[in-house]
């Protein structure tokens, strides 16, 4: 059995009348990516504040611990323990992001020449070399972001916080910090991450907990999650009216859609059954113009967990595991 | 490490901090340091003979530099205030909150910088009035040293006051608002005339808040004037006001992250 790097047992908060966190249990192995998906205002960031000792928990949260600290009795531990890169840059504006780096290294108590090395190393490895000697207030969203994650990394931290730390980045600084969060579990870390993007918590977690309502409304891997909802199906569309109306003919079994002259039929996505699809098909003598697999994905689930509404079946909406079969 | 020297360790991380911050944005302190300045040549060159009742001019400026000089320290802070509420607005407090370092740090940052920048602004303003006809007459240098260590002491407890304010106040504007007091103060107190010449009134106002006592003790110290039991009640209020202004803002630090 592994350790766990986090282990938190009923986490409670409320603010006011408003109960943000209504129990939540979390056990987190160590070296492994860990994602809280949630959407807006469903608590993750006050999960990470309170297990980053930012906030207290409300009274009647059972036992905390963080890298094996209690979390109430023993914040200095913890925070020695842990880095946190919060929502909101926690970079000083008003001087250079080598004059950051350098004033984490003091702060994390490093010899001054391991300090300007490790400064030196991060910036470098992160990509900010150049602007090292520029204020931070100049840089842009991705850089600042860099330059955040380096700050939070200056103390080797064994347990890393990461709450959104792609939001309002452009596609290539988010790969880059996928990139750099994959780095940091290769390198033992722990890493702790909330997202509100799906597809994030795919790429990059080993678990996945939903929370939805101040409680956990699931939680396991991907592939577990996916399991939770069905939600797998061909998908056929026809620029022919008539052509349409043979293959719902064909395939009786097929929910129809007629204004975008499409059909849909449950399927897991094998190749069995994709093959029986386009043998109806060939029978009736029929042939569709686009044919896709959509498998289950975590918006699938997503959106069965935290809405009892239907799951998302756009065709305008981009999806990673739709692949078009023309 | 022991619980000290991470304290003064990390105390002088976050001082350096604060210095930077001085030095790379050094308007703000330039700025605060126009009131005094222009407060001066106004009350000498302008008001010099009517407020001096006669005396002439070269009294009245001896009378004034005393007051001008603590008024410095109120305007500095002033912009310890702003500065400080601006801080606590940025992201990187929340992460000096998460890491295992001496909490108070931060604020003591803050405060020995403003302190060190009060301490500048007064030696500025006096090189200002030095030149305009200043001169201390008699003063011993027990005197010298006693009048500096009046300025930081009561630098210091104005600076703890300021802080606080700054970390009650929820953007610059409101900062700067809750701050004014510490400038109007000495308007109302012995600063500019003497009690004596106050409506009797009013002289209770001006004689129970802090700037009076160590206007007059200032005064006494540099001009040879007598300073009486003033002396006693300006240590009494700097180091009140301290321990009043540490104790307000470091809980209101400890509080909840904003």
């Amino acid at each position: 059995m592994t350790n766990l790097a986090i282990a938190a047992n009923g986490l409670r908060k409320s603010y006011g009348d408003k109960v943000v966190l209504d129990g939540v249990d979390l056990a987190v192995p160590e070296g492994t990516v860990f994602s809280l998906l949630g959407p807006n205002g469903a608590g993750k960031t006050t999960v990470v504040k309170i297990l980053s000792t930012l906030v207290p928990a409300d009274p009647g949260t059972g036992a905390v611990h963080v890298g094996g600290h209690d979390l109430a009795a023993e914040p200095q531990a913890v925070r020695a323990a842990i880095g946190v890169t919060g929502q909101f840059s926690a970079v000083d504006n008003l001087i250079t992001g080598e004059e950051n780096m350098l004033l984490m290294a003091d702060l994390h108590h490093l010899p001054r020449s391991e300090g300007r090395r490790v400064a030196a190393g991060l910036l470098e490895r992160f990509d900010l070399a150049e602007a090292a000697r520029k204020p931070a207030s100049t840089y842009s969203g991705g850089m600042k972001r860099r330059l955040d994650i380096a700050m939070t990394l200056v103390g080797s931290p064994r347990i890393i916080f990461l709450d959104e730390p792609t939001t309002g980045l452009d596609p290539r600084s988010r790969h880059t910090m996928w990139q750099i969060i994959r780095e940091l579990v290769a390198g033992g870390v722990t890493v702790f991450l909330t997202t509100q993007y799906l597809e994030e918590a795919d790429q990059l977690a080993d678990r996945i907990a939903v929370l939805h309502d101040g409680r956990i409304a699931a939680q396991g891997t991907a592939g577990e999650l996916k399991r939770l909802v069905p939600g797998g199906h061909v998908r056929l569309r026809f620029t022919d009216p008539a052509a349409h109306r043979s293959a719902a003919l064909a395939l009786p079994g097929a929910a129809r859609d007629d204004e975008a002259l499409a059909l849909q039929i449950p399927s897991d996505g094998t190749q069995r059954e994709l093959r029986s699809v386009l043998d109806r098909l060939d029978a009736a003598g029929v042939e569709a113009d686009e044919l896709t697999v959509h498998t289950p994905d975590l918006d699938d689930v997503f959106f069965a967990l935290t809405d009892s509404g239907s799951a998302p079946d756009l065709p305008n909406q981009p999806n990673r595991s739709t692949e078009a079969l023309r | 490490m022991s619980s000290l020297s991470l304290a003064v360790r990390d105390s002088s991380t976050m001082l350096r901090r604060n210095l930077l911050h001085a030095r790379r944005y050094p308007s703000l302190t330039l700025n605060l340091l126009l009131t005094p300045v222009m407060l001066l040549l106004l009350f000498v060159y302008v008001f010099g003979n009517a407020m001096s009742g006669g005396a002439g001019r070269a009294a009245y400026i001896a009378y004034v530099v005393p007051g001008i000089l603590l008024l410095t320290v109120g305007s500095t802070v002033v912009g310890t205030a702003v500065s400080v509420s601006t801080d606590m607005a940025e992201g990187i407090i929340a992460r000096f909150r998460t890491m295992a370092i001496h909490r108070p740090s931060v604020l003591v940052g803050h405060v020995v910088g403003s302190v060190l920048q009060s301490v500048a602004g007064v030696v500025l303003v006096g090189a200002v009035a030095v030149a305009i006809g200043f001169r201390s007459v008699g003063a011993t240098a027990p005197e010298w040293l006693a009048a500096f260590g009046l300025v930081v002491l009561f630098a210091l407890a104005l600076t703890w006051i300021a802080v606080g304010m700054g970390l009650v106040s929820p953007n610059a504007e409101a900062a700067s608002n809750n701050a004014m007091p510490l400038i109007l103060l000495p308007l109302i107190s012995s600063a500019f005339v003497p009690l004596h010449s106050m409506p009797g009134w009013f002289q209770p106002v001006a004689r129970y808040q802090p700037f009076t006592p160590v206007i007059e003790t200032l005064r006494g110290l540099l001009l040879g004037t007598p300073v009486g039991s003033n002396g006693w009640i300006a240590l009494a209020w700097c180091l009140g006001l301290s321990v009043l202004g540490y104790r307000w803002s470091a809980s209101t630090f400890d509080r909840d992250a904003r």
